[in-house]
């Protein structure tokens, strides 16, 4: 069976948007990690498959994927060390508590 | 693979060069050696600075086009640089403290690493390049905001910044997938040029257009990107502070001027130049009045940094003329802000304070203080005959030497602006000058790093207007 490109569109959408309900509305910094590397997952998935359809003569896309995947790891690396960080002051990684500089 | 092509990126390589340099000093120097890092690492880095202005620039399309350091971008960094000696200078007594001390040659070197990312998000012509050149200048910011172990400020600013900042190099990627889906199977600037036109009229331009906008944005505290700022700059260490406040601003106001300019300039018209009216009137709307209520010096910076940011982004309107005014505008604002935070963090240093209330009588007990925070501010709000002033009336005659009505009206909302912002710069120099009181700060002597600095910053604020050599530069750098 020939699987158009909507069959995976659809489901980066529905990611992308699962991505940005989940940050704005968990409250477990670990949880909003998650949530945005659904997103980024996401985007990578259309580079591929906006590459696989539309342009397969080239690898532009699979290249920006590729990198975007490093980024992405090298994101949670530091995401993950500060949030460590804040366990370690407060002993409680829920984002109500970090909310001491407000105006 | 011609490795001579390497020749053209010097401006990174003697970057790359001062990094390695520091790096194998911290790392393998004796322990004897250590309190000679700072001094070391700033007169490395101010030997860079003038190289890079010396040096010539080769106007060549390199690694098959993706990177190019013409004229322009070659000033830009240039200015950049001058920027960074600023705050190298004037944190030079903060990195010898005894929490910081130990962790100082980090210092030096995470915020080499960020320039360097900004290098080659300016001088990128491919969107992978300069992805990996933004995300290299705002990775290593977040650990730098997080600079101050024991406070919890610094973690929560942290969390906050690198939450928001993959949030939006998500929402980043995302609107260049869509960009991709146009641009006919290439990601250089010049090939989606030409090709993203055949995606005119549909929703998904417009949508992948916004995403693109949104996630420079967010570097650049455009309104609506702008909660973190506030926050961010109010709990990270003041030589990050003011490093984020100009040096990141500027590479990206540049970087997003070259992308809006050179990749989706033909769709101007019909895509993105209503949505920079409402994002330009919406920041500089925003920032002056959230700056009206603060008391804390680094929020007060913060929200007039957000609404500086909007003045900026007015050069994008104004093609090649607007990028020199908005190079010319960067370079005052970076001498003006610093000249700010120099005076901030000396007395933070000194005193720990931070209110602006402390800063009542600052002109009894440190009178040459209150006098650069004086000329700091008039610069900021554009008062003749400082630089501000010149740099503010530049970049309102670019844009409006275009003719076109709708610009006419969106430089009358800056300029009644610019008379809000007056109220609450003035506010500062009120309370130095006017308001009775005993001074909160006593009397003390700053350090001579942190001196220089002044002195840099107030030569720059008195001079760069008078003197019309700058502007000649960077109108001389991008049209030739």
């Amino acid at each position: 069976m020939d699987l158009s490109i909507l069959w995976y569109l659809v489901p980066s959408v529905i990611m992308f948007v699962a991505g940005v309900y989940g940050f704005v509305t968990r409250k477990n910094m670990i949880a909003l990690l998650i949530s945005l590397e659904l997103m980024l997952n996401s985007a990578d998935l259309n580079f591929v498959v906006f590459n696989r359809y539309l342009f397969p003569g080239s690898m532009e896309g699979m290249f920006f994927t590729l990198f975007a995947i490093a980024i992405a790891a090298a994101e949670t690396a530091i995401a993950i060390a500060i949030i460590i960080n804040i366990y370690r002051s407060v002993q409680n990684t829920d984002i109500n508590v970090v909310n001491k500089m407000k105006f | 693979m011609d490795y001579s092509q390497f020749g053209a990126m010097l401006p990174e390589l003697i970057i790359l060069g001062v990094f390695l340099l520091v790096f194998l000093y911290d790392t393998f120097g004796c322990d004897c050696s250590k309190k000679f890092l700072t001094p070391f690492t700033t007169v490395l880095f101010g030997l860079a600075t003038v190289a890079i202005w010396l040096i010539p620039s080769y106007d060549e399309y390199i690694f098959g086009g993706m990177y190019v350091n013409d004229t322009a971008c070659q000033a830009m960094k240039a200015i950049l640089n001058v920027g960074v000696f600023i705050v190298f200078l004037q944190s030079a007594k903060w990195t010898e403290s005894d929490e910081v001390a130990i962790r100082k040659g980090e210092f030096y070197e995470l915020i080499l690493v960020t320039l360097f990312g900004m290098y080659l998000m300016i001088s990128a012509r491919h969107f992978l390049l300069f992805v990996i050149g933004l995300e290299s200048a705002s990775l290593p910011l977040a650990a730098l905001v997080a600079f101050n172990k024991k406070h919890y400020e610094s973690h929560e600013a942290a969390a906050k910044y690198i939450l928001t900042a993959v949030f939006s190099s998500a929402i980043l990627m995302m609107g260049l997938s869509f960009v991709y889906a146009f641009s006919g199977g290439s990601l250089y600037f010049s090939d989606i040029c030409s090709n993203i036109v055949n995606g005119r009229g549909t929703g998904l331009l417009v949508v992948a257009l916004a995403f693109v906008l949104a996630g420079i944005g967010f570097k650049l505290s455009l309104v609506p990107f702008h909660l973190w700022t506030a926050d961010v700059y109010q709990g990270a260490p003041t030589a990050i502070t003011s490093y984020l406040s100009v040096i990141s601003k500027g590479a990206a106001a540049f970087a997003f001027f070259v992308i809006f300019a050179q990749a989706f300039g033909t769709l101007y018209s019909e895509v993105w130049e209503w949505m920079m009216y409402a994002v330009i009137i919406a920041t500089i709307t925003v920032g002056n009045l959230f700056a009206i209520r603060q008391r804390n010096m680094k929020r007060f910076m913060a929200f007039s940094s957000i609404s500086q940011a909007g003045y900026i982004m007015l050069g994008v309107m104004a093609g090649g003329i607007g990028l020199a005014s908005m190079m010319y505008y960067i370079f005052v604002y970076i001498v003006s802000n610093l000249g700010a935070f120099a005076v901030i963090s000396s007395i933070e240093n000194n005193s720990g304070k931070l209110s602006m209330d402390d800063y009542t009588g600052l002109h009894k007990t440190n009178p040459w203080l209150s006098f650069a925070m004086t000329l700091a501010m008039f610069s900021l709000a554009g008062i003749p005959p400082f630089a501000g002033f010149f740099s503010k009336i530049l970049i309102f005659t670019a844009v409006t030497s275009t003719g076109s009505t709708a610009l006419y009206m969106l430089v009358l909302v800056a300029l009644i602006n610019t008379i809000i912002s007056l109220y609450y710069y003035l506010l500062v120099v009120k309370a130095i000058w006017i308001t009775p009181g005993e001074s909160a700060i006593a009397n003390y002597r700053s350090a001579c790093s942190e001196r220089i600095a002044l002195w840099l910053c107030v030569a720059g604020i008195i001079f760069f207007g008078i003197v019309p050599f700058i502007y000649e530069y960077c109108v001389k750098a991008v049209i030739g």
